[in-house]
């Protein structure tokens, strides 16, 4: 068992009886300063572990919205150093809330494994989610990463079986983050019932939080999807809130950071009802 | 850095994990994980079927035409005054280029799978072509992914794909070439993994298609190895094919992988030159990476980010190349060399002159480079190239280049 901020979180939200908020919004996203704004408001929304996504070029699971924000970002100058300097300047603030960076592993790789671990430890950084390294290659990164002290959370997928499920959850720690349905990012929500379902299957293999992600866009489905499991991911919700304020050519016509304020409050008061709802 | 020691072959790659030294591997999301398992599995167990072997072979004689000949280009060889050139005739098989020979393979195997929807990437739509025919020839619904810049420059291969009651889908990403399609084709496939089956086209993508495909390709080498020494009585002293994916170069070049005396040239696109970005020479000018399931040699930023590259040839338009390149190019046992735009027009337009036959795009670039070679070489020596593909679908392109309308 690892000890990481992820760790600490999910121990601390577990006593009190509710699933955790975790947020997932785009690293430089439209320009750096805008979205370090956004970072720092997401705790005092009610997030409570944030995924920053590095920007990819290629995200290929990725649905129109979230490759819309890597390339917004891209054009804005964001690197995977900037990404990490981001981290860095948010944990001059926050020395809580923990951060989870997500995104493939071609900038990593080329910036370099153990160069990547050590910066991303330096700043402040507490897991990884990299959507193109399968237990398969857990040699390139995953159990260098755990060496270092970083969390490595793995996707588990409805297509990854009872037979699968031992080999990815192998090395997973932090939290197992279920995909609710096979896809990529941005697409409608999968039944409830099945979500439920799933997560119990997945528990039944590890003492690992499970938090469910895909698809949830609203308070109520942040509640209901929260009733069965551990923590609710929200990501395209929250890439779209900022692209609601960016005019034709980027330029903001409202403060992104407190449109997603407003959007994660919402989203908050959700999972804080869900095991409400649970006992309904 | 040292050159990892030379094999005792080069045809035993890749290994378990589809690895061809550092290049390969399965480098996908986790919800594909499971599937391609199941697909090495079953290409395992086709492999060594009798049945499907028998399957495939009968469809490759009398559906595809195989074996494509093996043909002594006469009028090449007088005008270049040095080597004789041969060409292997893959621009003779049913659809009009290698392709097929894959694409017959792997509906073959979407059948054993049960699968019952196919799709496919396409950056020439040489590839949609035949993925589209052999769909039609089964009785599967295929859609094919195609950037939007290519569906403007292969109209002729688009209403070929459309006429085989393919769905065409043009993907506006970033430049709108193979690299865009192929995400777009991936997103389809996570959505959709149930019941569909990725046609992939070239020797490219998560193990085991690099493998998979240069086994379905490497057709092409088998016979030229036979032809040549029927035709001859004796080995070639230089192969040449071109590579994008790889998938035509690698058919060609791995039943000669073994044969030291055989001198193998592999041509990237060298656009308008390897000094900026416009191009799509990653071997020449890349660096390794990961990228669309696989490591291997990519044209990338500093931040790791992928480029677009450019070639002429809408084949040979994508900033990677198929993993067993990157490995045979560390190995040293390949040459990579980049040919320009302006030199693979010369060599459309001579080959179209000389020899009557009007070659693919992708297929006058490794010309040109036999133009290049050939001239100082003895009469004596023997040249073979690989013409992947015939070239109806680029004189629109071509047409472009030289100033007129058609």
């Amino acid at each position: 068992m690892t000890d990481t901020r992820i760790d600490r979180r999910m121990a601390k939200l577990k006593a009190e009886g509710r699933p955790a908020l975790v947020t997932y919004f785009m690293g430089g996203d439209p320009d750096y300063a805008t979205s370090l704004s956004i970072m720092k408001a997401l705790p005092k929304a009610g997030a409570d572990i944030i995924e920053l996504g590095m920007p990819f070029s290629d995200p290929m699971a990725d649905g129109p919205a979230i490759q819309a924000a890597g390339l917004r970002a891209l054009k804005g100058g964001q690197t995977l150093v900037k990404t990490l300097a981001m981290a860095a300047d948010f944990r001059k603030g926050d020395d809580d809330t923990p951060i989870v960076l997500m995104g493939y592993y071609n900038p990593i790789y080329n910036h370099g494994v153990e160069r990547f671990l050590a910066d991303a430890k330096a700043a402040g950084v507490d897991g990884l989610i990299v959507v193109d390294l399968p237990p398969e290659m857990d040699e390139e990164l995953c159990i260098p990463a755990l060496k270092a002290g970083i969390n490595f959370i793995r996707l588990a997928t409805p297509t990854t079986d009872d037979k699968r499920l031992p080999k990815v959850l192998q090395n997973t720690s932090g939290f197992v983050y279920y995909v609710s349905m096979t896809g990529i990012t941005g697409s409608a929500l999968a039944d409830t019932a099945k979500v439920g379902e799933a997560v119990r299957r997945i528990k039944a293999h590890t003492m690992l939080p499970v938090c469910v992600g895909f698809g949830v866009k609203t308070a109520e489905q942040a509640r209901l999807i929260g009733a069965s499991a551990d923590g609710v991911v929200v990501g395209t919700a929250i890439v779209n809130a900022v692209a609601s304020v960016l005019g034709p050519k980027g330029e903001k016509v409202a403060d992104p950071a407190e449109a997603v304020a407003t959007l994660v409050g919402g989203l908050a008061q959700g999972v804080r009802q869900a095991r409400l709802a649970a006992a309904e | 850095m040292n050159k990892p020691a030379l094999p005792n072959s080069f045809r035993t790659g890749p290994n378990e994990q589809g690895m061809f030294g550092i290049f390969g591997g399965r480098f996908v999301a986790e919800t594909l994980m499971p599937l391609i398992l199941d697909l090495e599995k079953e290409w395992e167990a086709a492999k060594n079927d009798p049945a499907f072997k028998a399957e495939l072979t009968a469809l490759s004689t009398f559906y595809a035409g195989r074996p494509s000949k093996l043909y002594f280009a006469e009028g090449l060889t007088k005008h270049l005054g040095g080597a004789k050139v041969y060409f292997k005739r893959e621009d003779l098989n049913h659809t009009g280029s290698h392709k097929i020979n894959n694409c017959l393979g792997q509906i073959l195997l979407a059948k054993r799978m049960g699968k019952k929807r196919i799709i496919a990437e396409t950056g020439a739509g040489q590839h949609g072509v035949a993925s589209a025919t052999v769909s039609a020839r089964f009785g599967y619904p295929c859609v094919v992914y195609m950037g939007a810049t290519d569906v403007e420059r292969q109209k002729p291969n688009v209403f070929r794909m459309k006429l085989l009651g393919a769905e065409v889908r043009p993907v506006s990403a970033g430049h709108g070439t193979l690299k865009d399609a192929m995400n777009e084709a991936l997103r389809d496939w996570v959505t959709n993994v149930e019941d569909t089956y990725y046609l992939i086209g070239t020797a490219a993508g998560p193990h085991p298609y690099p493998e998979m495909v240069r086994d379905f390709q490497s057709v092409i080498g088998a016979e030229a190895r036979a032809q040549i020494l029927e035709q001859e009585g004796r080995l070639p002293d230089v192969i040449i094919a071109a590579v994008g994916g790889g998938s035509n170069a690698i058919g060609l070049f791995h039943p000669f992988l073994d044969d030291k005396d055989v001198k193998i040239v592999g041509v990237e696109a060298g656009g308008r030159g390897l000094d900026g970005i416009e191009h799509c020479a990653s071997m020449n000018a890349g660096r390794p990476g990961v990228l669309h399931g696989n490591r291997t040699y990519l044209l990338q930023n500093g931040d790791g980010q992928i480029l677009d590259g450019h070639s002429i040839s809408a084949g040979l338009d994508y900033p990677g190349v198929g993993p067993e390149h990157s490995w045979l190019r560390d190995s040293g046992r390949v040459d990579y060399v980049p040919i320009l735009d302006d030199e693979a027009l010369e060599a459309f337009q001579l080959c179209t002159k000389v020899e009557g036959i009007i070659p693919a795009l992708e297929s006058a670039h490794a010309i040109a480079q036999a133009m290049k070679i050939a001239p100082s070489m003895g009469k004596d020596e023997i040249v073979i190239v690989n013409l992947s593909g015939r070239g109806d679908k680029d004189v629109h392109t071509v047409a472009g280049m030289m100033g007129m309308e058609i």
